[in-house]
């Protein structure tokens, strides 16, 4: 505790004197995340400053080992790490797939060469990952995956085509599901390979998305050249290596459910609305349902502090992050249907400064996808019933 | 997360009332009108194992402990809904009565001898900011004029803590059961608990406190309610995942269509949160924090709304057995209506969770 104690004070001080000005402003859209990657444009220079003082720390990747790059730091230091920087509303330096995703599955699965070679550019932001699982014919059946890899000795060449594949247009490297044995039973036969999308025969084509905005692509793969050292995992075992990143991908999902020192939706709409002569939301049936809604958010973010906690220190059900999935992605979209409610007509604008782009009904639109990406809320349930209330035939 | 010792108490709780107090202990002190609603031996053995008296000093006689042990404990009991004036007398009795001077009642509390009843709501509602029972000062104490109904453990009740208002506001008072100008009617509910409506006539009574003391009883009894409320949930869900993966129906265990699937799926992660709101309410009172006002109304509304699904849902996966008396969800349905609705059900509680956020 009182080491604890120690970390935090050292941590508020450094934060105080670390961050920015204009990182302590809270993130408007999308546009404003740092991503990272080798042709990210910064949008402005704090927002590489801020990136570079905490990637140098380690603090992008705060649990990571140090030898990698990473913070180095526990899980209690990691959660006084994230407490502090809420409470200077302090921005995410770094927002990444190589972080959320990737990099656990390779501090488990990953040889000691591709850590040394992967993690730190991942840390550093230098490096941006896509993920290259679902096909157009292998949605919540992944397994069923048929993206081709014939081996040819040190090599494979990869053949088919991957889609609603996140920023594959702006990502320097994939980590992709392929299979490597197609007789064998469809879990048995897919391996995870890691390859540069610059390499000859990637090609992408993006797809909009209905908030207008065209975050995902398809992508194609024509006679590509995987080398066999980034091979994460063993052969024809990649649906572990998969799954388990699966794991961690939900957990993050799951978390955007989380109110994060938003202000409580009830006084924005009061502002916006009105205040009856009690000092109520001027519309009681809305008030019911966001007093509902902030009910759910309560009890998720314990769950959250909770279940995450003990997900994290492997004392926990890995399909608990299943749970955290779908509350987390259901809450999400339940809070952006108030906040269209709370936001009266001007939150029908999609274009313009003042809507800031129309970023509430865009971001609204967005979260529809929170109980799509990452494994559907029916496949969750589904891994719920099977793994954690175990009923037959689940 | 809970600690080390607070994992062994949950533990231990949890064997105690499996064992002491299975569901069908309920059955029988429901049964039998002459226990009053409560198992009299039940509530010796919670004296016994330190329960009775979790919140009772140890110089009292009690266990010294905090509302976190209190809710892991109300929770062990709501599994197999034990037939004990845990809540009205080891809870909120004891929150009651901590101003001090009542050494001797506290240690009989602890003792899991003496059962306290609780008198706030009035008319059949629950409304402790307009108290109509009013408390005026007489010699050394005061007396008590006023009604008051859904008295919790009422019919067994040695004694009264009440609700009134004095000239100062809302406060507690304790009033003996045999007092002069105290007339109790017994009213038997659907849970088989045994209640009563209190006519006071200028009765005879001790100050305990004030609105701080009034604030602290509601919050504490509250985060209570919700503990028990989930453990509530877990026991059925546990004998609803059961049915489910034994009752077979066109040759496969129902549990095998999505369906049934989903919606149990759902109520895990329902319970999960349910549990989780109620621990950090639960922690935040223990932590005198600033936010706990807000915390344990959301975990009470929580506890309540989710303790309703799992009952109305054991009840339909059951089929026409969760319609019969003779098996259990029924009567983990009757006790969860009783524990929504006292201090407050889930809509009020959700009124004040957002008056507490500004709203
Ligand atoms: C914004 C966004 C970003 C994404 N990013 C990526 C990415 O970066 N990389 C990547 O690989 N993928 C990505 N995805 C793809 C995502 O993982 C898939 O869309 C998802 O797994 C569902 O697959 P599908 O779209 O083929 O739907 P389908 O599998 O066809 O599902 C259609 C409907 O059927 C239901 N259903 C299917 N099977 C069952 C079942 N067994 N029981 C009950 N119901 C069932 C589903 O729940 C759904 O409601 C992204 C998706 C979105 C929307």
């Amino acid at each position: 505790m009182i080491e604890l104690d120690a970390f935090r004070a050292e941590t508020r001080a450094w934060l105080e004197a670390n961050c920015p000005a204009s990182m302590r402003t809270p993130v408007a859209s999308e546009e404003d995340m740092c991503w990272g990657g080798r042709d990210f444009v910064f949008q402005s220079q704090d927002q590489r400053l801020w990136l570079e003082r905490m990637a140098a720390r380690g603090w992008t990747a705060p649990e990571w080992p140090a030898e990698y790059g990473g913070g180095g730091l526990s899980h209690d230091q990691a959660q006084v790490l994230r407490e502090e920087m809420a409470r200077i509303g302090a921005r995410p330096p770094l927002v990444s797939f190589g972080v959320w995703m990737l990099g656990p599955a390779l501090l488990k699965y990953g040889t000691e060469e591709q850590k040394r070679k992967f993690l730190p550019p991942i840390v550093r932001g230098e490096i941006r990952w896509c993920q290259g699982y679902s096909e157009p014919g292998a949605g919540s059946d992944l397994a069923s995956l048929q993206t081709r890899a014939e081996d040819r000795g040190d090599h494979w060449i990869v053949d088919g085509q991957k889609i609603w594949t996140s920023y594959a247009d702006q990502a320097d490297w994939i980590f992709c599901l392929v299979r490597t044995d197609p007789e064998a039973p469809k879990h048995l036969g897919i391996s995870f390979v890691l390859f540069d999308m610059k390499t000859p025969g990637v090609s992408t084509r993006p797809i909009t998305l209905i908030s207008g905005k065209s975050p995902f692509c398809e992508t194609f793969f024509d006679g590509v050249r995987v080398e066999k050292e980034n091979l994460v995992g063993e052969l024809n075992r990649g649906w572990d290596v998969a799954k388990y990143l699966l794991g961690h991908e939900r957990a993050m999902i799951g978390a955007m459910g989380q109110a994060a020192n938003a202000r409580p939706l009830g006084e924005l709409a009061a502002e916006r609305l009105g205040r009856d002569d009690a000092g109520r939301l001027d519309q009681p049936m809305l008030r019911a349902r966001l007093a509902e809604f902030d009910v759910d958010a309560f009890a998720f973010d314990a769950a959250l502090e909770e279940t995450g906690a003990a997900l994290a220190a492997g004392r926990a059900h890995p399909a608990m992050a299943s749970v955290l999935k779908y509350y987390g992605a259901e809450l999400n979209k339940r809070r952006h249907e108030l906040l269209m409610a709370a936001g009266g007509s001007d939150a029908l604008e999609w274009e313009g400064a003042r809507s800031n782009g129309g970023a509430a009904a865009r971001d609204w639109l967005r979260t529809k996808a929170n109980s799509i990406e990452g494994g559907t809320s029916e496949v969750q349930l589904n891994i719920i019933a099977k793994h954690l209330l175990r009923l037959p035939g689940a | 997360m809970l600690t080390e010792e607070q994992t062994l108490l949950l533990e231990a709780a949890g064997g105690f009332f499996a064992e002491q107090a299975p569901v069908a202990l309920r059955r029988r002190v429901r049964d039998d009108r002459k226990s009053k609603g409560v198992d009299a031996g039940l509530w010796r053995a919670m004296g016994e194992m330190g329960f009775a008296g979790v919140l009772v000093p140890e110089a009292d006689g009690g266990s010294g402990l905090g509302p976190v042990e209190a809710g892991l404990i109300a929770l062990a009991a709501g599994r197999t809904l034990a037939p004990s004036p845990f809540l009205s007398s080891g809870v909120m009795a004891a929150a009651a009565l901590a101003g001090g001077g009542e050494a001797e009642r506290l240690g009989a509390l602890a003792a899991g001898e003496a059962v306290i009843g609780l008198a706030v709501d009035e008319e059949g509602r629950h409304a402790p900011d307009r108290l109509t029972c009013q408390a005026e000062a007489s010699g050394n104490g005061c007396r008590l004029t006023g009604a008051k109904t859904f008295v919790l453990d009422g019919a067994a009740a040695d004694a009264f803590v009440v609700a009134a208002a004095d000239a100062e506001g809302a406060g507690l008072f304790l009033v003996e059961g045999g007092a002069d100008g105290l007339t109790r009617e017994t009213d038997v509910l659907l849970d088989g608990s045994q209640s009563a409506r209190l006519a006071l006539e200028g009765a005879p009574a001790q100050r305990l406190g004030g609105a701080d003391l009034v604030e602290r009883f509601l919050s504490l009894g509250r985060a209570c309610a919700a503990a028990e409320m989930t453990g509530l949930a877990e026991g059925v869900f546990a004998l609803t995942g059961e049915h489910l993966r034994t009752r077979k129906q066109f040759g496969v265990e129902i549990g095998r269509f999505q369906a049934l699937q989903h919606r149990a799926a759902h109520l895990f992660c329902e319970i999960e949160l349910a549990r989780a709101g109620t621990l950090k309410a639960l922690r935040l009172l223990e932590a005198d924090a600033a936010d706990a006002a807000f915390a344990v109304a959301a975990a009470k509304a929580k506890a309540g709304q989710v303790a309703a699904l799992a009952v109305q849902e054991a009840v339909q996966m059951h089929g026409g057995m969760g319609m019969t008396d003779e098996a259990d969800p029924g009567l983990y349905m009757k006790r969860q209506r009783l524990l929504d609705r006292l201090l407050g059900d889930a809509d009020q509680q959700r009124e004040l969770a957002a008056r507490a956020l500004g709203y």
